[in-house]
């Protein structure tokens, strides 16, 4: 019997004690208040108590024009929102990081901290610059327009409806761009001499050398920012409240899901806040996130080949 | 054993001081406030003119910080913590501490018989069948001027829509003046003072805001859209790139003399002052043909009230009906030029600005903003519904009937007299 016991494993209390500090702070500060909201948009408040309604405000949101038309036109602004970082935050990012890596570049740690730099910034502090240089009045984008004859191509462009939106995109990919560039630089120097060597060897180089070899290696990292994308762009909010405000100005065309969940949820101005249905937009954009998440993990990341070295 | 004598010394320590401090009758009044920028104007000169009068009174003025107040406020309110005398905003935040029990009911003060029922409106009930706080002061709209720039395009004050109008040309053909100081990047102001500051004109004032409560007009009705015809022709006399102009653009742009007009509140004023090195003076909206009544937006802003559980509800009494008379009326106004008090008392003011402003009350009648009372409760939200419709109006991309038809369609959905 007493051989049996020693056999058997030990139960390892180490893992549970290990664990127990993260897994704590995490369902208090995460997993508690997601599902206290989850269950916060199936209520009501009448008279100051809670009823709860089941999906009815599930069904006022997408069921009401007045909800319905401000949360497809949230949704679409932040389609909009994250197809730009698509296009041209990680685009760039890559072709940094690629120009970063090239070995015979000289004071590349200098280019990569200048545009690392943004992204520590403050919001405040990228919303109130960018607007800053954009305003028509001192700002001197439309100096600096004027100085090589560019003059009529200024417009105010974050106080028109059609531009708004994108000058805002373009702001956070300039502030964000760094974060791309950091992960495919890091990747791209994982990549081993030897590899690349043998490339050579078979005469491939330069340009062909990133497409056939560097790329296909840089896969799974590109996915891994492109999920982290669009996490952030869906849960963002920050810059388009410090340069717009609530009302995310001109006319709803900058009024994305993290600005429509703030009003509602906290009110503005006369309008009183109301929880419940801010639950209910937060719960919608939670369910937004997990489909896409899931799309990315269950669809495309086990496609994609990873190579061993 | 031990406890019960300390509980009886406790008790007889407590009769004492009471008895002590009915015998002084010093009470002492503690205000809530969100004025924290007025700390030393209460300090120095509405409390010691106060106590002055009032022996035995003594009066403590405790702000918090305004973005804090509402919250703090009502914390302490429920927790019994309060102070006396209670700061109240307009309307709704004020009403909903009413019908919570935290305020007392003021109606039969006599203090109260200084107010019109307009400057009541702000902190009584709907059916004004109970007012909860004594009315301090009003903010009124207007149009701000730089007279230096008037003097030199040779235009006059212009009282009617299409003098106002021939000012603004003549001031744009000229060239050195922006003529007007507005952008549409913060929205508010151009609900703020342009749809409610010229709007009074064409729904007739109260008339016009108390039909619409009822239910009697429509915000499709030609009254509620011809402000918005108005702001639509403003655009062309606007700086350029005047949609991404920011409120601070706007003061600034007025202030270092680049523009002439600058559509306002009152409450610019003490800025203003400041920062301005040339004349200013102020006209009310022009109406839109000689000989027609004028309108203006006086618009209630603060008041004060009473916590209905304080303990020395009849020196708080005192200290309202002193609220209410000629005396604070003046200290209050002549202290934050640009506040006007909202008693039918004759108030000397110095500030010349401010005398401009406020002179319009003889002249025009008064109205408060057509969004802020009950209409702004439900969902759409009609004030910044407002704001968006005004900034519309303003780029042309929505048309006034169409702005008019959406604000009503809004207004319907939720509120009943209106479906």
């Amino acid at each position: 019997m007493a051989t049996t016991a020693e056999n058997r494993p030990k139960f390892r209390w180490h893992i549970i004690v290990f664990l127990a500090p993260a897994v704590l702070v995490y369902t208090a500060v995460m997993i508690i208040p997601l599902f206290g909201t989850l269950q916060f948009s199936l209520y009501t408040t009448i008279d100051n108590t809670q009823h709860f309604v089941g999906l009815d405000n599930f069904r006022t949101l997408f069921g009401d024009p007045r909800w319905s038309d401000s949360f497809w036109n949230a949704l679409g602004n932040n389609a909009w929102f994250f197809f730009i970082h698509m296009v041209v935050q990680n685009p760039i990012g890559i072709l940094l990081a690629a120009l970063l890596s090239h070995p015979r570049l000289r004071m590349s740690a200098f280019y990569r901290t200048t545009i690392f730099i943004p992204t520590i910034l403050s919001f405040v502090i990228v919303g109130f610059g960018w607007k800053l240089i954009l305003s028509p009045i001192w700002g001197i984008a439309p100096s600096m327009l004027d100085a090589v004859g560019l003059k009529s191509l200024f417009a105010p462009w974050l106080g028109k409806e059609a531009y708004a939106l994108t000058t805002l995109s373009l702001i956070s990919v300039w502030q964000y761009v760094g974060i791309p560039m950091m992960l495919i630089y890091a990747a791209l120097l994982s990549i081993p001499d030897e590899v690349l060597e043998a490339a050579e060897c078979d005469g491939i180089t330069g340009m062909s050398q990133f497409w056939k070899i560097k790329l296909p290696l840089i896969l799974p990292s590109i996915g891994i920012i492109s999920i982290l994308t669009f996490v952030a762009n869906f849960n963002a909010f920050d810059l388009i409240y410090s340069a717009q405000g609530a009302l995310a100005g001109p006319n709803y065309s900058t009024d994305i899901l993290g600005t429509f969940l703030y009003r509602t949820f906290f009110g503005f101005q006369l309008q009183l806040g109301d929880p419940n249905m801010g639950s209910t937009i937060a719960s919608a954009m939670f369910f937004i996130i997990l489909a896409g998440v899931s799309v990315y993990l269950f669809l495309i990341q086990t496609r994609l080949r990873r190579y061993q070295f | 054993m031990k406890n019960q004598i300390l509980k009886g010394m406790l008790l007889a320590s407590t009769i004492l001081v009471s008895a002590g401090s009915a015998f002084a009758e010093d009470v002492t009044l503690t205000i809530e406030s969100w004025r924290n920028d007025d700390l030393s104007i209460w300090q120095e000169k509405i409390i010691p003119a106060f106590e002055a009068d009032n022996p035995g009174i003594k009066v403590k003025f405790t702000p918090s910080a305004p973005a804090e107040y509402n919250a703090v406020l009502n914390s302490k309110l429920d927790a019994g913590s309060a102070g006396d005398l209670i700061t109240c905003r307009p309307f709704d935040a004020s009403l909903s501490l009413y019908d919570k029990g935290h305020l007392a009911d003021l109606k039969d003060l006599d203090g109260m018989k200084n107010f019109s029922p307009v400057a009541r409106s702000g902190w009584s009930t709907d059916d004004a069948s109970a007012t909860f706080c004594m009315p301090m002061a009003s903010v009124i709209h207007g149009f701000i001027y730089n007279k230096d720039a008037f003097k030199e395009v040779g235009v006059e004050v212009p009282t009617t829509e299409a003098e106002f109008f021939a000012a603004l040309d003549k001031i744009k053909a000229d060239g050195n003046y922006i003529p007007m100081a507005m952008g549409t990047n913060d929205q508010w102001e151009a609900a703020t003072m342009g749809y409610n500051n010229i709007g009074p004109n064409y729904w007739k004032g109260e008339e016009g805001r108390l039909a619409l409560i009822k239910g009697d007009q429509k915000l499709t009705d030609e009254a509620w859209v011809a402000p918005y015809r108005q702001l639509a022709k403003w655009k062309d006399y606007l700086g350029d790139g005047f949609e991404a102009q920011t409120y601070p653009d706007s003061q600034n742009l007025f202030t270092l003399g680049r523009a002439a007009i600058y559509p306002a509140g009152s409450w610019e004023i003490s800025g203003f002052n400041k920062q301005a090195d040339f004349k200013m003076g102020a006209f009310y909206p022009p109406v839109q043909k000689a000989g027609d009544e004028c309108y203006i937006s006086d618009h209630t802003d603060i008041a004060l009230g009473m916590n209905a559980k304080t303990k020395n509800a009849e020196a708080a009494k005192t200290f309202l009906n002193w609220v209410g008379s000629s005396d604070f009326a003046s200290i209050y106004a002549n202290s934050l030029p640009g506040f006007f008090s909202l008693s039918n008392h004759d108030v000397k003011m110095e500030d010349a600005l401010a005398q401009d402003f406020v002179s319009w009350r003889g002249k025009c009648k008064s109205s408060i903003r057509s969004t802020y009372q009950i209409l702004s409760r439900g969902t759409p939200n009609l004030e910044n519904e407002t704001w968006n419709a005004s900034v519309n109006a303003i780029k042309g991309t929505e048309s006034p009937e169409d702005a008019g038809k959406r604000l009503q369609d809004g207004l319907a959905s939720w509120y009943k007299p209106q479906q």
